[in-house]
């Protein structure tokens, strides 16, 4: 009780402090007046009364000071007057300031900028309510692409059905693509992608629409009447946030589709299981509709309340392998596995590693940035060592200096905080906008309480951590000394010269570490881009090709024919093709089989398949190594034609001639024409998987949806409205959608590396610069203490050479001893990031080496200047300038 | 005088300025401080300025109210004395003390081993 009163109390006397002075004031001179009366009336003069009161009374000053303290905060006080101090003492140092606070606002804002990334992808929890019960279900052992990673709709329900482990159990349909829709609203029709998603994927996953409701259990039958649910995004665009579009019909491909909903900006369903993938409206997926389409079904599911993952796995176990494909058809059998992990892993467990290493990078920066800064106070401690000795000699403690040094160093760590808060700022909405980079929860980047938590606790840290060490220093200096060292001696300098040699020297070592590992991570990213995709992504670009062929194959041919005729006649046009899917976007899988021959479970794998034209090959870049392309005369009913990739060419018929073989490709027969060199179809990184390619113009083949190629002579962008005008001669309802280059399909999928390694870049060369800095500095400053050292040597006869010699040879010392120990720690450092590493061994000699011998030259260089203004010093004036 | 005045123990100035104002009722600062030393046989150090951080801490925990008013002869002073809570304290602190010198006496006098 009563402490609580008497914390209040100073509180209100700090407050009050004018007010309270002048009462103590008052009080005190009445004390010495009734005092020196009660001495008067003792029989002692007037002056012996006043002077006996004022010896009673003892110091006032000291009383003040005791009563102050006893009555207000002290502590603050003193802070306030540290701060003011500094505010006057930085402000008169304007240039430091200034190099100070830009060099911290670039170390703290890379950390808050990557913390930001680090929280949204990997810390924080899902965006969805009690995330941990969520799982992804997928396959084992996926080699398939999506295909293998996806059960059928009987499989589904199944299990479903019998599962005990989940309090729900949904999916989304996994193969569809952008552009997938005609949204027709007057005018041209628009392409719209839309994505379906099991009647209780929104329930399961615990998203409740901002508008209408989500769907009902009759809206999943067959013949139901079709309902979408629009995408916040797509509402606010499309329709500028209109609540009146819920209950109204729009026109999707010509069907009138019901608006039932709009979901909360919060869902976005691509930063979660499909980065990149932006869904502008979501169906429900009718079970009974691609019942007999095989494996469609992307599946989620939510744990029961104290179900464990590794009981639901077990259960999964026994339940998965005993599902069927068609359970018509037991005998299609189904061989399924679930493998379960927590939708949080599947999201971010891949990235994981990346991000670890990404937070080490701008961590070492940090230690870069607050060596620089100690080794900057510590240059400034010796020019103001005067200053302290004088303080010291006023009476200020150890302590009370300690401190005031720190409190510069949390000022100016603040400012330095503020700095990179609004550069964190600035990169995280960039961020945040960068639809190319398929990172998952990129779009939900943002500083927030957590960042700016971070950013406190950063700032503080690296004060106390570049601030300490110097403070410390300078407070210990011999008084004596320092008010003696008047600039004649060269001892003022050296006192400090081992801390901030062995601060330069662990700047290096970092630097060291950072650019070998930005160095290896750089490598593998070009390695990958020497990778040979087995298809030519430069020059060439798609587009979506619209027609309405009413399932008939011949009419179809016949508009395909129609269409690459005249835009192979477009000037600038080199090739042109069509395929239903292209490498490194959606895929999906069949089966490929010898006819005739009886497998073993497991001798087969899932296959890409591509339904193409007669030139798709030539026109994305592929390679004929065998036999001949399809052509449009391909049109046997019983026997189609397939060209395989040499992987599977391997595979099936090992050291045989593959041409000619009659094989089964998804339940239909067919005859070997060609053979082509494997393609990269998923990612750059892993081993091509089984390929084959069929006739779309042939009736056993349907495609899904097609996509023009066109491979020009000059840039394909330049094309791209000669092309849209000539496929709107040709089918007037053709939508205005993108014509997207190939390379842009392979940067999509290159770029979380593109990311990674552009972020480790900077950061390298951020550190480089600093250490660089670091180095000038100090040898600068040595080269300027020994002014008139080298000025005597000089007079002495020393030449300009051994000079510069002499202060290079100081610099390659340091630089040595920092680059050895940043080397040593390097090779531990590059095992952790080896399996980040593509092509390229961990430790790579010739990345160790190059890395080394720029750093060597970076501090060359840094410290060539200061060795030459050295060899320029004139003896004369570096004598008489004392 | 022969033997040096006593050094005040920490907390002790506050204890003594409660049991001043308990028996003599409102006081000035001034007042307290010549009344401590009188009551003390000048046997303590007491720069009388001291009294003031003791009388503005007192205050501030409430043990004492302070209010301006005219002394004997007629000169404005801030008269304190000791509130409810403040009796309390005391009786708290001057059970403490009254503890503290009984178990001091008690060990002071412990008589040497032998002499029995």
């Amino acid at each position: 009780m009563g402490t609580l009163r008497e914390a209040m109390e100073r509180v209100r006397s700090f407050f009050q402090k004018r007010q309270r002075d002048s009462e103590l004031d008052a009080e005190m001179a009445a004390h010495l007046e009734l005092a020196t009366e009660e001495n008067l009336r003792r029989g002692m003069s007037a002056d012996e009364a006043r002077r006996q009161a004022m010896i009673r009374f003892g110091g006032v000053t000291q009383a003040k000071e005791q009563q102050r303290e006893a009555r207000g905060l002290p502590w603050l006080d003193v802070l306030l007057q540290d701060v003011r101090f500094t505010f006057r003492t930085l402000g008169r140092d304007r240039g430091f300031t200034l190099i100070a606070v830009i060099i911290l606002g670039l170390g703290i804002g890379a950390n808050i900028t990557v913390f930001s990334v680090v929280n949204t992808i990997l810390l924080r929890p899902l965006p969805f309510p009690n995330p941990q019960q969520l799982v992804r279900i997928l396959t084992k052992d996926p080699k398939g692409g999506e295909s293998s990673m996806t059960y059928s709709t009987d499989a589904t329900q199944e299990f479903q059905r019998l599962n005990r482990s989940f309090a729900s159990v949904s999916g989304y349909f996994a193969f569809s693509g952008p552009d997938n829709l005609k949204l027709s609203s007057g005018g041209q029709p628009m392409p719209v992608t839309g994505l379906d998603v099991g009647g209780n994927f929104f329930e399961t996953l615990g998203v409740e629409p901002s508008l209408g409701r989500l769907f009902t259990a009759e809206e999943c039958l067959h013949n139901s009447r079709p309902v979408v649910l629009l995408s916040h995004a797509f509402w606010k665009r499309q329709y500028r946030g209109d609540p009146g579009i819920v209950g109204q019909a729009i026109d999707l491909n010509k069907t009138p589709v019901t608006v039932i909903g709009v979901l909360p900006a919060s869902f976005d369903f691509g930063s979660v299981f499909s980065p990149g993938f932006k869904a502008d409206m979501y169906g429900p997926v009718i079970y009974d509709d691609i019942r007999d389409e095989g494996n469609t079904m992307a599946l989620i599911g939510r744990l029961k309340p104290g179900v464990s993952l590794a009981e639901a796995q077990a259960e999964a176990d026994l339940l998965f392998p005993v599902l069927h494909v068609n359970v018509k058809h037991p005998e299609y059998g189904g061989g399924y596995s679930g493998k379960l992990l927590r939708l949080k892993d599947y999201v971010s467990g891949k990235l994981r590693r990346s991000l670890i290493v990404l937070w080490c990078a701008v961590g070492m920066i940090l230690l870069i940035v607050c060596v620089n800064l100690s080794n900057l106070l510590l240059a400034r401690g010796a020019a103001r060592s005067k200053e302290f000795a004088m303080r010291t000699a006023l009476g200020a403690g150890r302590g009370r200096l300690v401190r005031q040094l720190l409190t510069e160093s949390l000022m100016l760590s603040l400012a330095g905080a503020l700095f990179g808060l609004g550069l964190a700022f600035a990169i995280t909405a960039y961020l945040a906008h960068q639809g190319s980079i398929a990172l998952p929860l990129l779009s939900s980047v943002r500083i927030d309480g957590a960042a700016l938590a971070w950013t406190v606790v950063v700032a503080v840290a690296a004060a106390v951590f570049f601030g300490l060490a110097p403070s410390l220093k300078i407070s210990s200096s011999n008084l004596q000394e320092a008010l003696k060292d008047s600039g004649h001696g060269s001892s003022g300098g050296k006192r400090h010269e081992g801390l901030r040699s062995a601060l330069i020297v662990s700047e290096i070592a970092l630097a060291c570490v950072l650019l070998v590992g930005a160095g290896l991570l750089l490598r593998s990213f070009l390695r990958i881009l020497e990778v040979d995709l087995g298809f030519e992504p430069s020059r060439a670009a798609s587009i979506a090709l619209d027609y309405d062929d009413k399932g008939d194959a011949a009419k179809r041919s016949a508009i395909w024919q129609e269409v690459l005729r005249r835009t192979q006649a477009i000037p600038g046009v080199e090739a042109v093709g069509i395929s239903d899917n292209l490498p490194m976007s959606r895929n999906r899988s069949w089966g490929i089989q010898v006819k005739g021959k009886n497998y073993r479970p497991g001798e087969l794998q899932d296959t890409f398949v591509y339904i193409v034209s007669p030139g798709y090959l030539k026109a994305v870049g592929m390679h004929l190594s065998q036999g001949r392309d399809i052509s449009w005369d391909d049109l046997d009913k019983k026997e189609g034609v397939v060209i395989i990739n040499e992987t599977v060419a391997r595979s099936l018929w090992p050291g045989q001639d593959p041409i000619g073989r009659l094989a089964v490709a998804g339940g239909m027969d067919v005859r070997v024409i060609g053979v082509v060199a494997d393609v990269h179809e998923s990612s750059v990184e892993g081993d091509p998987g089984w390929q084959m390619y069929l006739s779309g113009a042939a009736s056993q083949f349907g495609p899904e949806g097609a996509q023009l190629v066109v491979r020009s002579k000059v840039l394909p962008e330049s094309l791209a409205s000669s092309v849209m005008s000539t496929l709107r001669q040709i089918n007037p309802a053709q939508p205005a959608v993108e014509f997207r280059p190939i390379q842009r399909l392979v940067d999509h999928v290159v770029s979380p590396r593109r990311f990674f390694v552009l972020l480790v870049g900077v950061f390298a060369a951020l550190g480089l610069i600093l250490a660089s800095l670091g180095i000038y500095g100090v040898i600068s400053y040595s080269v300027t203490q020994r002014t008139q050292e080298i000025g005597i040597r000089m007079a002495l006869g020393a030449s300009q050479a051994r000079v510069q010699v002499g202060v290079i040879g100081k610099t390659l010392l340091l630089a040595s001893i920092g680059i050895a120990t940043g080397t040593l720690a390097s090779f531990m450092i590059a095992n952790l990031i080896a399996s980040l590493l593509f092509g390229t061994p961990a430790r790579d000699g010739g990345t160790f080496l190059s890395m080394i011998l720029l750093l060597l030259l970076v501090s060359l260089l840094a410290g060539y200047i200061p060795a030459r203004r050295a060899s320029r010093i004139h003896p004369m004036i570096a004598l008489r300038n004392s | 005088m022969g033997e040096s005045k006593l050094d005040l123990l920490q907390g002790t100035l506050d204890v003594m300025v409660l049991q001043t104002l308990l028996t003599m009722g409102a006081m000035h600062g001034y007042g307290i401080a010549r009344r401590i030393e009188q009551v003390s046989g000048d046997e303590i150090l007491l720069n009388q300025g001291t009294i003031y951080a003791s009388l503005v801490r007192l205050q501030q925990r409430g043990w004492i109210s302070a209010e301006w008013g005219t002394s004997d002869h007629n000169r404005k002073a801030k008269y304190y004395s000791i509130t409810r809570s403040g009796r309390k304290q005391l009786a708290e602190d001057a059970a403490h003390w009254q503890r503290l010198t009984r178990v001091m006496g008690r060990v002071l006098s412990m008589p040497v081993e032998g002499d029995l």
